[in-house]
């Protein structure tokens, strides 16, 4: 620890801290535009000089010069303070000065920081810089001229990102940031660049002149696009959500967001049900809730329990999951499963389908092998986490499944199950690797369980954990990497088939009388055949809804307090943003109101009982937000036989990041990123990132 | 005044063989192996008695540079970086050295690596520069050939290699740190100091960059003894020193010479004296484009060494001599350099960027006088907000010769102002003819 005095307050701050730091420790606010926490170290805006003392008589850069024990810093003498405005000075002499229509007005640190170290007027006679916008992709609108060369687009798609696509060219006050080439960012967070850019020289593309920020209502929300829980702040204008942006969870996502979640929102205003309908003679037609209700209560009246199946969808809370599987349970069925594509997962144990060395974890891990997993892909913010440790230094990645580019160093081990066994051996290369780690970790996707061995390669992965030593008293190495929001979830509340009960295949093929989609969309619809009567509750007209019989209109995520459970197994929840539009209503509210109608009332009136009832079923559900870690004495393992796994190389969980449920296949943008930056990368061969 | 025995450069002028065997009967390899025996530690304490500072610009001392290397290696290879990118307007004599008298170089990289503990050296030469490149890399040859680098280098035992890189031209890549930058293939970027090169340098490594002249005399200091080359010049501004003298004089020259000598005789002496006579002289950068210019009535008297210089807010930079005569537009002149460093700017951080276009602009309304009187005060003010601000001494060049004009020039500045106010005055509004 050095002892740093910052304006005369007495400061402890680690050895190889900034000056910086120690001065945000003093509680000093020190001005910035390129320093970023996260990112490497520029030093370039000169923003936030300070003065030393008994070092030379010229102001220094807090963000680039470490603390030594005994320092003397001044963070508002009248050298710093003249440094600052003449740096601030430059800075606007060239900046255009278009506030007003300006996207950045209101949260730019340019705006914020003129005021306490601008002038009123400017000494500047000459003409001001312009400079030629550039075309990042969908996403992205680029104002350059408003740039004022910070670098931290270019950092974080360098560093944390790991795509080499933006960089500077020209140099002095030619300089330009932008792709060589003129290109899509190929980055599946390159979003992240917008909240990092200090001016509106990045801002959101489809956000153009939309809103200013003041006029929005902010609301803490969970992110379900993907299984990673990422925290998410809606801001909605009246019953429009208008931005998403992320929160900071440093156990979670850090302060990053995916693409997807970030610019699927114009697919929440899209192809919403906003009223019930009623299939007759084989044409939908808008009916009252009454209607719709009695439809089903006729059609299942006197339907045997076993003749009766639910199926939940991907983006489910878990509060409507549970009063859906209570109306099942009333109703004598134990035909439920909220695995749609057909995973085997085993739910004898949660840390069988858990992501248990959390993802803070990855920190800690000094081997990492992927089995049919694309993070990339399904969880980019987790893949971060993934290259963050890796630049860490001292991290080997092995892969097994398709080849594809992760943005970090990895060893191709095969493409097919059986390459598992073949590590659990020891010897030489990555098998060797993975026994001598301290923290190794097993990383399995949906893609190695979503098949018919299923079962067999979760066997197989945990016996390659137990017998290279990932399972040890204080670290969980096993672990399960989902994309679907509601599966873990699920999976607690034991959303699956009970005893005798059928699973999703099974449910499809006509042995169901009634079938209840609860915003189920990514199973095989049209193998349901026409005696099975469908309701479809849910949000959006997609797959599940166009074969329904009765559609009941739920409620999006961002329209209700719902809870979600992580991959991690970590509980979290969102709150309401907007109302659901028109007639559409909180999805346990609807399932409530139809147990009424048909004489088996659920036991819970508003949200309070039905989560007490949540912790009832599961205790997990009553520690929301904290995850506590655990080790693993028990090397039991899953139900499968690991000996039983095919030759079947792994696919691939998800072919288009940018469209994978029904909101983001509803969303313009989404498309349009679908067609410009993921159709062109589908076509090329995939970068062979070994080396 | 520097009496022949004296001279370093012996070849200074192309006359004799730059050949390793020319260079040998100038008295070049004599004793290399004798010198390196005597140790790491007495080689720098020698280079630090000798009192030879930098002769790239800042006149750092050159054996305490030597001696911040670490003394033990901690698994890292140390190098040696030669900066022979000399692209500093006005100056000429890395040039001079590299193409004519190539063997002390290499010698000197010799004794310098192995007085850091370092087993390579990169010298890194402006691009521009081909044919010197050529030779120098010819003379790197005939020494590996003749085993006296390489494995075993003099039969010393010491192991060393010697390459050379081609730079590509750009000004700023002569600033050590984006000289490293550009010598690990980046963009020629300067970095953020701390952690200085012998710390953090070339590929992460401790790393010490010198000036080719720095180098090129250090065999010499080490065979005539730290006190010959310190009797030379004035205290703390020890040894002969190679000067370039360009402009409005008869006989423009590189010549070596001691350091303090008085300018006035450095260049009545070497270059044939100022065009039209003395008294026809306006004004003289003394060291190089980045340093303020001196007004005639200094350097009627003024020493030529890093101290004097300094004390008439100037400095010796390069030694590179600029002389200006009175048919000079000294404001044109500056402005010139004003734009030489506003392309040169490498556009990393906003003092640079911005205030070098700002500058220029500014000044080149200067020269036509369409400014205001109060401009110039805000020129002033603005080269202020520069010089010290940065993350390299490139602000700092480019705002010092603006402030040496504003200084010593002012009143030639408003008189132009004045007469372009003259010349387009508005014209009189005609009376109104309806009164």
């Amino acid at each position: 620890m050095a002892k740093v005095t910052i304006d005369g307050i007495e400061v402890e701050v680690p050895n190889g801290s900034n000056v910086l730091q120690a001065c945000e420790a003093a509680g000093k606010e020190v001005p910035r535009f390129c320093y970023h926490e996260r990112l490497s170290v520029a030093g370039n805006c000169r923003m936030c000089l300070v003065e030393i003392e008994k070092a030379p008589p010229k102001p220094f850069a807090s963000c680039a010069y470490p603390v030594a024990d005994g320092m003397v810093v001044h963070t508002d003498s009248p050298m710093v303070r003249a440094a600052r405005r003449g740096v601030m000075e430059f800075l606007l002499i060239n900046h255009p000065l278009d506030c007003p229509i300006c996207d950045q007005g209101g949260e730019c640190d340019l705006q914020d920081q003129a005021m306490g170290y601008g002038s009123d007027h400017s000494r500047y006679e000459e003409n001001k810089r312009a400079v030629n916008d550039k075309d990042l992709g969908p996403l992205v609108k680029t104002v350059m001229t408003r740039c004022i060369h910070c670098t931290r687009c270019i950092r974080f798609i360098t560093e944390v990102a790991g795509v080499p696509d933006l960089g500077a060219t020209a140099r002095g006050e030619n300089m330009e940031v932008g792709t060589y080439v003129e290109k899509a960012l190929g980055s599946e967070l390159s979003g992240n660049i917008i909240d990092l850019c200090p001016v509106g020289a990045l801002t959101s593309k489809p956000y153009a002149f939309v809103a200013r920020p003041w006029e929005l209502t902010k609301t803490d929300s969970i992110d379900v696009l993907d299984a990673v829980g990422t925290n998410i702040r809606v801001d909605a204008r009246g019953p429009e959500v208008l931005r998403i942006l992320p929160r900071l969870n440093e156990d979670v996502n850090e302060e990053w967001l995916g693409d997807k979640s970030r610019f699927a929102l114009d697919g929440l205003k899209r192809r919403r049900l906003d009223r019930p309908w009623l299939r007759e003679n084989g044409k939908l037609r808008p009916a009252s809730w009454e209607e719709a209700f009695g439809a089903i209560a006729r059609r299942m009246h006197g339907v045997a329990g076993a003749k009766i199946g639910a199926i939940a969808g991907d983006l489910c809370d878990a509060e409507s999951m549970l009063a859906l599987k209570d109306l099942m349970g009333a109703l004598g069925s134990a035909n439920l499963d909220c695995r749609q594509d057909g995973a085997k997962l085993d739910i004898g144990r949660r840390d069988f389908y858990c992501f248990n060395s959390s993802i803070a974890g990855i920190e800690e891990a000094d081997a990492i092998l992927l089995i049919g997993t694309n993070p990339r892909r399904e969880a980019p913010v987790l893949n971060a986490r993934i290259r963050k440790r890796f630049l860490m230094g001292g991290l080997q990645v092995g892969v097994i499944g398709a080849p594809v580019d992760l943005t970090y160093k990895v060893a191709r081990l095969g493409e097919g199950p059986q390459a598992i066994a073949a590590l659990g051996q020891g010897g030489e290369g990555f098998a060797g690797v993975l026994a001598a780690a301290k923290k190794p970790m097993i990383i399995l996707g949906q893609a190695a369980l979503a098949r018919a061995d299923g079962a067999a390669v979760l066997a197989a992965a945990w016996q390659l954990a137990v017998s290279v030593g990932a399972l040890a008293s204080d670290w969980h190495g096993f672990n399960v990497l989902h994309h679907a929001a509601a599966r873990v979830g699920g999976l607690d509340l034991g959303f699956v088939p009970g005893p005798g009960g059928r699973d999703v295949a099974a449910m499809l093929d006509g042995s169901m009388e009634v079938l209840w989609l609860l915003g189920a969309d990514e199973i095989e619809a049209a193998r349901i055949p026409a005696s099975t009567f469908v309701v479809y509750q849910g949000h959006h007209g997609d797959r599940g809804a166009a074969r329904a019989d009765v559609i009941l209109p739920g409620a999006a995520y961002t329209e209700k307090n719902g809870t979600y459970v992580n991959t991690e197994g970590r509980v979290q929840r969102g709150f309401m943003a907007v109302f659901p539009p028109g007639e559409a209503r909180p999805d346990w509210k609807i399932l409530r109101a139809f147990s009424e109608v048909i004489g088996k009332t659920l036991p819970y009136d508003d949200l309070e009982a039905l989560r007490a009832r949540l912790a009832q079923v599961n205790p997990v559900f009553s520690r929301v937000g904290f995850l506590p870690r655990f080790g693993c004495s028990d090397h039991t393992g899953p139900r499968g036989d690991a000996g039983a796994v095919g030759a079947a190389a792994f696919g691939e969980a998800i072919g288009n990041y940018y469209q994978t449920d029904p909101i983001s296949r509803a969303s313009a943008t989404m498309a349009a990123c679908t067609q410009e930056i993921a159709s062109p990368a589908l076509l090329a061969q995939p970068r062979a990132a070994a080396e | 005044m520097l009496s022949d025995k004296d001279r370093i450069f012996t070849n200074l002028y192309g006359i004799h063989d730059w050949s390793l065997k020319g260079a040998q009967a100038r008295g070049d390899w004599d004793g290399t192996k004798a010198i390196l025996a005597r140790g790491r530690e007495a080689i720098i304490e020698e280079m630090k008695a000798s009192g030879l500072r930098g002769r790239g610009g800042a006149g750092f001392p050159t054996g305490l540079k030597w001696s911040f290397m670490p003394k033990e290696s901690d698994g890292r290879p140390a190098y040696l970086v030669v900066n022979a990118d000399e692209s500093e307007p006005g100056t000429c004599k890395d040039r001079d050295i590299i193409r004519h008298d190539p063997h002390k170089l290499i010698e000197g990289c010799l004794i310098a690596s192995f007085a850091m503990g370092a087993h390579a050296a990169y010298i890194y030469i402006r691009g521009e520069f081909y044919n010197e490149a050529v030779v120098l890399q010819a003379a790197i040859d005939q020494a590996y050939e003749a085993g006296l680098i390489g494995r075993n280098a003099c039969g010393s035992g010491w192991d060393f290699d010697c390459y050379v890189h081609r730079g590509a031209g750009a000004y700023i890549c002569g600033e050590e740190t984006a000289l490293l930058e550009s010598l690990e293939g980046k963009k020629g970027m300067p970095r953020l100091k701390p952690p200085f090169p012998a710390g953090v340098g070339l590929y992460g490594c401790p790393t010490t960059v010198n000036n080719v002249e720095s180098i090129a005399v250090a065999p010499t200091i080490l065979r005539r003894g730290a006190s010959w080359f310190s009797a030379i010049g004035r205290p703390k501004n020890a040894g002969p020193k190679v000067f370039c003298i360009s402009g409005h004089v008869n006989k423009p020259c590189n010549v070596e010479e001691e350091l303090g000598i008085p300018l006035r005789e450095l260049i009545e002496k070497h270059a044939g004296g100022v065009r039209g006579g003395w008294d026809n002289l306006l004004a003289v950068i003394p060291g190089g484009a980045s340093v303020p210019l001196l007004p005639k009535s200094i350097c009627d008297d003024v020493l030529m060494d890093f101290d004097s210089l300094r004390e008439v807010r100037s400095g010796l930079g390069t030694a590179a001599v600029m002389v200006m005569d009175k048919s000079t537009d000294v404001i044109r002149a500056i402005a010139r350099l004003s734009q030489f460093y506003k392309h040169e700017s490498c556009g990393q951080c906003t003092p640079c960027r911005e205030g070098t276009g700002w500058m220029m602009r500014v000044m080149n309304r200067m020269v036509q006088g369409r400014a205001e009187l109060s401009e110039i005060d805000t020129l002033e003010q603005v080269t202020k907000q520069v010089e010290g601000h940065t993350i390299c001494a490139l602000g700092d060049a480019a705002a010092w010769p603006i402030q040496g004009l504003i200084r010593h020039f002012r009143p030639v500045m408003e008189e132009r102002i004045a007469a372009y106010k003259a010349a387009h005055a508005a014209p009189a509004v005609p009376a109104m003819a309806a009164e």
